[in-house]
């Protein structure tokens, strides 16, 4: 047995099929395997019980804070308030330099030209939901403007949503090519593609649509907008995770994860990196592949850093609000 | 598919040690017997030591009774049942019941971790399934005790009187729950020798009953080896043996009762097949075939030692099965993140190794996880064998450690045959997502417990026990109270 058999093996050159036909695709996802839900539940369950300690907390909450997407996106949002999530994505804690910056932050489209201004050339992106965020209920029409007017403005991340009312009807294909022409109208900006796993209920669904969405070219599988009762959980991370590693392995081409809504203690961060260890591995654990969408999470994050710095907690006031 | 590979390292971010605290363990340097409710010494003064098998450390000497002290218990029992106990009615029976489970929920961390360093099992197994399903146990059949009318064995069924059980040493606690619990809700009275080499859960559970107040005498504890539990099944005051264990041992026990009135229920060796078909949960499914074999080291008798495979997915099964057991983590039992914990002891250990040597001679492939094995103690890497034959040792006897024997199979039909051609009989696992196509294969597989999508479940509602050389009766459910009511 050779080293490359205990690992995921990813081939290095792509072999991504070409889709033609909605019925070819029909056909390669109908012809997947299913996920069993108890199973699933139950693998995740276990999970959770891995316990995080001393150095390997430490690193991971160094890892969670960069691959934090610092998000934003309420109606009430104002320049200043995207100032201010800029200010803290690029430097989480002002008193200690040794934190890393978060990887990116995340409006609606009519303030990246404004993060943009703040965020300048640093290491910092700026990511935009797009497509007519949270709904998806446009014409694509409106929907490849929208992208447009986000990227021309400075995006250098589009985070989309799918037509979930085509998806569970079976119009494949139609889902299919929006992706497609979104991510023609994102140019050089990179892709997310968020699958509302909530209202696709089924973890065979969340699976065919993770696959879907790689085909089409996402750049990144999102799980959720935030914006519905049921976000991001463990299994359907899971389920992501492990689409994203079989379709390395069988392709080649390696498509990031980002877990987003509901997401708020470093608790549930380091969880979801041990999902990730244990599930695609060391090649997902960066920024570039792994991400969580969230605002009240970096806050946690400094908190239980401070922590295990001092073995003792301190004020929550001691961190700049939102 | 490209020539050159990159790799993605699995559990490539390291977890730093987490070792459960043992200081909630108060152990004793001597164990005496637990008879008439009182901790005595054996009549032999005679101690045997009990050694944690992770790093061979004695942990506590332990009584060996002699067959004097047997009689004192089986006579303790008998006084119990004839003035106390069968005049206690169903639903005073059910308040000790329930206290007795409560106190194993109280005390649910300090049994955790003295099962772990008894046994070897892992912390995460012993925390969060043998002591709460030990637990469980004596709460289902509390809830059974003023219920027996119903349980379908005729208006007020009677007790059977002096049970004989004999436990052993892969579940200490839990087995101990799976025969005390439906003994005395059915209001017999009994005399548990648990496992040599696993005493320590028991005798911390004496000490629950007497916090519980169960009366004198209705269970005494005591420990030994062989020669112990052969003085228990020879003794004329036992109405009732209950066996867990070899099929050899279970053999002589059977030869050894089948002249006298005592009723016998044996629980024995299997080689559980775990059936996958082509269109199983895939992830998941690797999951159960993992859980299958490794849970507990393997020392599970109705392990899910056999894997037969649809030859079309044969080698993504294999390809990702070894992937799998490459990243089970090997080491330290009390480390809450192991996955594998110790061998429970030499003997056990020299006879996996002794069986997967055959293994490697009779032509099967092997694959051994590269995980390092700790320095002390007694440690085995799991292990899969694939290209493996029906008439293989390893595909027929019972290794009862972490090896797996994989065969493949083309249709329903083989499938089925290969699974039945054992002489065991205990459970089996099929992996499908057509139900229709469960049920057909389910309907022809001679065990006696059958898991869809999944493998080692267990709950104290189901009954569980197994046909052929894995033993009869059952234990666990409704059907578990018939093994100690006179129907």
């Amino acid at each position: 047995m050779t080293p490359e058999d205990r690992g995921v093996r990813i081939a290095t050159t792509s072999a991504v099929p070409n889709i033609d036909s909605e019925s070819q695709l029909k056909a390669l996802l109908s012809g997947m395997s299913g996920v069993d839900a108890v199973g699933v539940e139950g693998r995740c369950a276990k999970l959770a019980t891995r316990s995080i300690k001393k150095s390997s907390k430490m690193s991971a909450i160094d890892l969670a804070i960069s691959m934090v997407d610092l998000t934003t996106l309420e109606g009430a949002d104002t320049p200043g308030r995207v100032t201010s999530l800029c200010t803290k994505a690029l430097r989480p804690d002002p008193s200690d330099l040794t934190v890393p910056s978060c990887a990116a932050v995340c409006v609606y489209p009519d303030l990246v030209a404004h993060a943009r201004s703040v965020l300048g050339n640093s290491r910092v992106a700026v990511a935009s939901v797009a497509t007519a965020f949270p709904s998806g209920r446009a014409s694509l029409k409106v929907k490849l403007l929208d992208v447009a007017d986000a990227v021309s403005a400075g995006a250098d991340e589009v985070d989309m949503v799918i037509d979930r009312g085509a998806f569970l009807s079976g119009r494949l294909g139609q889902v299919f090519e929006e992706i497609v022409a979104v991510k023609a109208a994102c140019g050089e900006a990179h892709l997310k593609v968020i699958l509302e796993t909530g209202e696709l209920v089924t973890y065979d669904n969340v699976r065919r649509a993770s696959w879907l969405a790689m085909l089409a070219g996402a750049d990144f599988i999102k799980t959720s907008t935030g914006k519905v009762t049921v976000n991001a959980t463990p299994p359907a991370a899971l389920v992501m995770l492990e689409a994203a590693r079989d379709f390395a392995e069988s392709t080649g081409r390696i498509v990031g994860v980002k877990v987003a809504g509901g997401i708020r203690t470093t608790k549930q961060a380091i969880s979801y990196l041990v999902i990730v260890n244990e599930t695609a591995g060391s090649l997902w654990l960066t920024p570039e592949l792994f991400r969580f969408g969230a605002s009240s999470l970096l806050n946690d994050l400094l908190m239980q850093r401070l922590k295990q710095q001092r073995g003792a907690y301190v004020r929550p006031d001691e961190f700049s609000g939102d | 598919m490209g020539e050159s590979l990159a790799n993605s390292q699995l559990g490539a971010f390291a977890y730093d040690p987490a070792p459960e605290s043992t200081s909630v363990v108060n152990l004793h340097a001597s164990y005496g017997l637990f008879i008439d409710g009182e901790f005595t010494e054996p009549s032999s003064h005679e101690h045997f030591v009990t050694l944690n098998p992770a790093n061979e450390e004695l942990l506590a000497t332990i009584a060996q009774s002699s067959e004097a002290d047997i009689d004192r218990a089986v006579r303790s029992a008998r006084r119990a049942y004839d003035t106390v106990w069968s005049k206690t009615s169903g639903a005073e029976r059910a308040k000790y019941l329930f206290r007795i489970a409560r106190l194993i929920q109280e005390r649910s961390r300090e049994l955790a971790v003295l099962e772990t360093l008894d046994n070897g099992k892992p912390i995460r197994e012993s925390r969060d399934v043998d002591i709460p399903l030990a637990a469980a146990h004596f709460f289902y059949y509390a809830g059974w005790a003023d219920k027996l009318d119903y349980a379908g064995f005729g208006v007020n069924p009677r007790p059977l009187g002096v049970a004989g059980q004999i436990i052993p040493w892969n579940f200490p606690l839990l087995m101990a729950a799976w025969k005390l619990a439906p003994a005395l809700a059915a209001g017999n009275t009994c005399v548990l020798k648990p496992a040599e080499s696993t005493s320590l859960s028991a005798l911390a559970l004496a000490e629950i009953l007497q916090q519980a107040d169960l009366p004198p005498g209705v269970v005494n504890i005591v420990t030994g080896d062989g020669a112990s539990g052969s003085a228990l099944v020879e003794h004329d005051g036992v109405d009732k043996i209950a066996f867990t264990g070899s099929t050899e041992v279970g053999r002589l026990i059977q030869q050894r009762t089948a002249s006298s009135q005592k009723h016998l229920t044996l629980e024995l060796g299997g080689k559980g097949a775990n059936i996958v078909f082509e269109d199983a949960p895939i992830d998941e499914m690797i999951e159960g075939i993992i859980d299958g074999i490794f849970f507990n080291q393997g020392h599970v008798c109705c392990a899910g030692s056999r894997l037969l495979v649809q030859e079309s997915i044969a080698d993504e099964v294999l390809r990702r099965l070894v992937r799998r057991v490459d990243q089970l983590r090997v080491g330290d039992p009390m480390d809450k993140n192991t996955d594998i914990g110790a061998i429970n002891s030499a003997a056990q250990l020299s006879r996996i190794e002794e069986l997967t040597a055959y293994g490697e001679r009779e032509g099967a492939t092997r694959y051994t996880s590269s995980c390092v094995l700790p320095e002390k103690g007694y440690w085995f890497a799991p292990t899969i064998f694939a290209d493996v034959a029906q008439s293989h040792r390893i595909a027929r006897e019972e290794i009862f450690g972490p090896v797996l024997s994989v065969l493949t199979f083309r249709t329903p039909e083989e499938a089925v045959v290969k699974a039945n051609n054992t002489k065991y009989g205990l459970a089996c696992g099929v992996w499908s997502e057509k139900g229709s196509r469960t049920l057909w294969v389910a309907q022809r597989l001679r065990a006696g417990v059958i898991w869809a999508n999944t493998y080692n479940r267990f709950d104290p509602t189901s009954p569980f026990g197994g046909m052929r050389e894995s033993g009869f009766g059952r234990e666990g459910g409704r059907h578990g109270l018939e093994g100690y009511l006179d129907v």
